[in-house]
């Protein structure tokens, strides 16, 4: 789960890392009566979660709070890259020195965590990467052992801060591992932490948990960003709707199917060990989308049992009303019981996946 | 075969649980050498022929157990892990939605007591007609020559599948697991298989997401001199979209399909196009 930067930000603070003055307008009101409490000139950022926010135009600034509410509206009724802005973060304006770049992130090829940290942050951090990888200060830790602040310290000096900064530059990347520990998360990220006439803090904050660890953090899950996702469901532009357990197999029927000249409408992984109800609901769902004119239900069950997926797909044959192509295969686990159900409800069924891809495709085309 | 053998004597980590007793019960009639199974608190029941015990150490009192499979749920996953790992040689981890952190500190536990650690989120190992310590249903696997290794669960079952009804048949069969961070690696599994009298051939099945199987390619080239087809799902998956479980997500330039099928290419590895293509790329392969 990707976090908005003012709850990133609200983290970060209770972890001990400086972030500015800021208050959440959902309206361009609110975002004067935001800029004149702060009494200052102010940012006006647009909360969304795609990357790239600054240079696609969704951060403004404003002298007065009169131009932060002809400003703020019109960041209300923009969308970058496809986001509909409904939350604008208003800070102080502030002056920058010097950016630095700090994240820490789940290192899946050495899997460990791992610390990058740079001199030079700001928003060509990731030509920085490319060019000049040696100004990133890069360092693994070991997910046994406690992460000490002479390490941090370390870091800093690696990074090549002045004197004067290495032991609160230290402690801000202590922080941010505290916090990437503590809330369970793929990558905490400061880009960029900047240095001021008379402080450093965090100029914006970046956040995302681990969506498996959100059983831990019940406050991360009373946040607007939460969304219960049952199943992996992408929709897609074609007409047939794939649903499969398990990701591979998903995919591989995916491929498959557009190898026969197929256009995938929906993808829709309805994972392991999914029960009957399970598969009711990921029927019901793509059968209840327009676009769908072919549904390809292929299970080659393991954990998953077949005779669970046949009595799911006997409820919904005979409950729905919206009647689409049923294109089943259906196999592995209890495969006798399942194909036996779906025998003596009338239901045909394919055993081989290429033959039911052919077939949905053939089916579509009709 | 690799792993598992007939020497592997396995226990149950969560023997009681609704996906542990399906599943220990369908190893025991593959005549999978389950010695006892555990679930604290219920140390002295039974569980079919078998004994149920409160811990590992309990267990091995009684009996030589060196490997064990875990079904716990994910919020008791890494205490099970920790429990198995600290005693026996090999551990493999059923048990899907494992808190990234949680497997971080299990495969650097492993690391450090030279444990084999297989999964998390992974179908496990099957060495057909000698055992299997896993969830893939059986009658789709027969003893043969050709090792498999898989990051996906169901997609691992289509091809094996597709071997046996070629007349072929598979010496180990193994998925690594979907997620992020696992234990053993593609490449850790090649060099057995490598190492391996039953094993003529190798399959590689990978999917989008990551770059694991960049960096086996490479190895693959410097390392591996029995024949290797790969297989990639995902070659139409649209770039950018979340299609599954954390396995599969497109980052950055790595992790494309494309980016995966080309690194094999260019290490010399044979690529299907589908999963039928594999049983015609090994029979050319000999």
């Amino acid at each position: 789960m990707k976090l908005y930067e003012y709850n990133a930000k609200n983290i970060f603070k209770k972890g001990g890392i400086p972030v500015g003055e800021g208050y959440i307008a959902k309206n361009p009101e609110e975002a004067q009566e935001a800029a004149s409490k702060i009494k200052k000139p102010v940012a006006l950022k647009s909360q969304v979660l795609v990357g790239g926010r600054g240079k696609a135009g969704g951060i403004k600034f404003a002298e007065t709070p009169k131009e932060a509410l002809n400003v703020s509206k019109a960041l209300f009724s923009t969308k970058l890259k496809g986001e509909t802005v409904e939350t604008i973060l208003v800070e102080e304006k502030i002056k920058i020195k010097k950016e630095y770049y700090l994240s820490v992130i789940m290192d899946r090829t050495n899997r460990k965590p791992l610390i990058m940290a740079s001199k030079e942050g700001g928003v060509d951090i990731e030509e920085l990467a490319e060019k000049n990888p040696e100004r990133i200060v890069k360092y693994h830790l070991n997910p046994l052992d406690e992460f000490l602040p002479y390490q941090a310290r370390e870091i800093a000096i690696k990074m090549g801060v002045e004197n004067p900064l290495v032991s609160k530059m230290g402690s801000i990347i202590w922080m941010l591992y505290g916090v990437f520990n503590k809330y369970d998360a793929t990558l905490a990220e400061i880009n960029p932490l900047v240095l001021t006439e008379d402080s450093i803090l965090a100029a914006d904050a970046k956040l995302d948990v681990d969506d498996d660890a959100l059983y831990k953090h019940r406050e991360l899950r009373e946040l607007e960003e939460y969304k219960k996702e049952e199943f992996a469901y992408v929709k897609l532009d074609g007409d047939i709707a794939v649903i499969g357990n398990g990701a591979g197999l998903t995919l591989s029927s995916m491929d498959m199917l557009k190898l026969y000249g197929g256009e995938p409408a929906v993808f829709l992984d309805i994972g392991g060990g999914a029960s009957q109800e399970n598969i009711e609901k990921a029927l019901n769902l793509v059968i209840s989308d327009g676009d769908v004119k072919v549904v390809f239900l292929n299970v080659l069950g393991g954990i998953t049992r077949a005779d669970d997926v046949a009595r799911g797909i006997v409820n919904v044959q005979n409950a729905s009303k919206r009647k689409v192509s049923l294109v089943i295969r259906l196999t592995g686990t209890n495969e006798e019981e399942g194909q036996r159900i779906l025998t003596e409800a009338g239901v045909s069924f394919e055993t081989s996946m290429e033959s039911a891809a052919r077939k949905a495709v053939e089916l579509c085309m009709e | 075969m690799i792993i598992l053998d007939e020497n592997t004597k396995c226990i149950v980590q969560g023997v009681t649980g609704k996906q542990g007793s399906f599943h220990t019960k369908q190893m025991l009639d593959y005549e999978t050498k389950i010695m006892a199974g555990t679930s604290p608190g219920k140390g002295g029941q039974k569980f079919g022929s078998i004994n149920i015990y409160n811990s590992i150490e309990e267990a091995r009192k009684q009996l030589n157990i060196n490997a064990s499979i875990i079904f716990v749920p994910a919020p008791f996953a890494k205490d099970a892990a920790f429990e198995a790992i600290s005693q026996l040689d090999l551990v493999v981890i059923i048990t899907e939605h494992i808190p990234v952190h949680d497997s971080a500190q299990i495969v650097e536990y492993a690391r450090r007591n030279d444990t084999i650690v297989v999964g998390p989120n992974t179908p496990g190992i099957i060495s057909p007609g000698v055992g299997k310590l896993g969830i893939m249903p059986t009658h789709i696997f027969d003893a043969g020559n050709i090792g498999i290794v898989s990051r996906s669960g169901t997609l691992t079952y289509e091809v094996a599948y597709q071997i046996t009804r070629a007349g072929m048949g598979q010496s180990t069969c193994l998925g690594i697991g979907g997620d992020p961070i696992v234990g053993l690696d593609f490449s850790d599994v090649l060099s057995m298989f490598e190492e391996d009298d039953d094993t003529d051939a190798a399959v590689l099945i990978g999917e989008i997401g990551g770059n694991a199987e960049e960096r086996v390619a490479e190895f693959i080239e410097n390392n591996i001199s029995k024949p290797v087809v790969a297989y990639i799902a995902g070659t139409t998956a649209p770039p950018g979209k979340r299609m599954g479980h954390a396995g599969a997500i497109i980052e950055g330039e790595t992790g494309t399909a494309e980016s995966k099928i080309n690194a094999f290419k260019e290490a010399g590895v044979d690529v299907a196009n589908s999963p039928s293509e594999i049983v015609e790329l090994i029979n050319k392969s000999f």
